[in-house]
């Protein structure tokens, strides 16, 4: 049944079937648009500097889809937002921790964002990335460092009923991570059909 | 797939790990005062049990956070993991407390 459920397809020479098209596969999978990133490493942080919550558990993410801040671990924060704020985002954050010794780094050009979303998209994540994704152990609004195949990623989860993931990953990874991801697209349409069957 | 329970994030497959060696070796106070065959002791030699080991573990793709853990070699168990500084819960070579799983680890 495992063998079954995480079957990735063949890469076919000649194509694939109508069937298996990943448009019907219920996985969409999209480059995310330009956005600004800032890598923040704060010990002893307070409850948030420019409005983004420094107090949120260990992997989890706050905010909305156009500004979030995801806690990777006890000192470390990766944030993401619009690129117009990209200019005074450092500052503001470094004014609200005043004193407190700190380094917030632009990483925009290093990040790539991948959207996942769809009924089966953490069946086409789990193709490469060995977490359980299920609705207990990652539930929306959670955000965690991870691989993805032999790629070193950021996942996270968007509050929400419906399952819509982010993947971010380093630049020169992002044609690996994607094809990972369209090619696990393939074979999840095929286990929703075996499932169905 | 064998999972080890970070005490930052919880169960957590084995390949965002890395391991560091034998934990809990003291840095020599003075290493001026020390001869030659103890600083090469110091630095090279290292215990090779058969049963409990205690190592670090850096959770490299994850949080990137080191800690301990003490692992059976022999059967590749991994009886408890812990922060730096921190002592370990169970001393007996035998004892296999009960882990977390990915989910128990955020309630």
């Amino acid at each position: 049944m495992l063998e079954a459920l995480y079957r990735t397809a063949r890469a076919l020479p000649l194509g694939r079937a109508p069937a298996s098209d990943p448009a019907r596969s219920g996985i969409v999978i999209q480059p995310a648009g330009a956005e600004a990133r800032f890598a923040l490493r704060v010990r002893d942080a307070g409850a948030s500097a420019a409005g983004l919550p420094l107090d949120g558990p260990i992997n989890s993410v706050r905010g909305n889809d156009r500004r979030w801040i995801a806690r990777l671990g006890p000192d470390e924060w990766l944030i993401g937002s619009d690129e117009s704020e990209a200019d005074h985002l450092p500052s503001a954050i470094a004014a609200d921790l005043g004193e407190r010794a700190h380094s917030i780094v632009d990483v925009s050009h290093r990040n790539v964002g991948i959207d996942v979303s769809g009924p089966l998209a953490a069946v086409a994540l789990n193709a490469g990335c060995p977490l359980d994704l299920g609705d207990a152990a990652f539930p929306p609004g959670s955000a965690t460092r991870t691989l993805l195949g032999k790629a070193e990623i950021v996942l996270i989860r968007h509050p929400g009923g419906a399952p819509r993931y982010r993947v971010e990953c380093w630049r020169s990874f992002a044609t690996y991570v994607h094809a990972l991801l369209a090619e696990a697209a393939i074979g999840a349409g095929s286990t929703e059909q075996a499932v169905r069957r | 797939m064998l999972l080890i329970a970070c005490p930052y994030c919880g169960n957590r497959p084995e390949t965002e790990f890395r391991c560091g060696g034998q934990a809990h070796i003291a840095r020599p106070t003075d290493p001026g005062a020390l001869s030659d065959e103890q600083w090469a002791q110091h630095l090279f030699v290292r215990s090779n049990p058969r049963g409990v080991h205690a190592e670090r573990w850096n959770h490299v793709h994850g949080c990137g956070r080191w800690f301990n853990a003490r692992r059976d070699t022999v059967s590749d168990r991994f009886i408890e993991t812990y922060k730096m500084g921190e002592t370990p819960k169970s001393q007996d070579s035998n004892s296999t407390l009960s882990t977390s799983t990915q989910a128990e680890a955020r309630a």
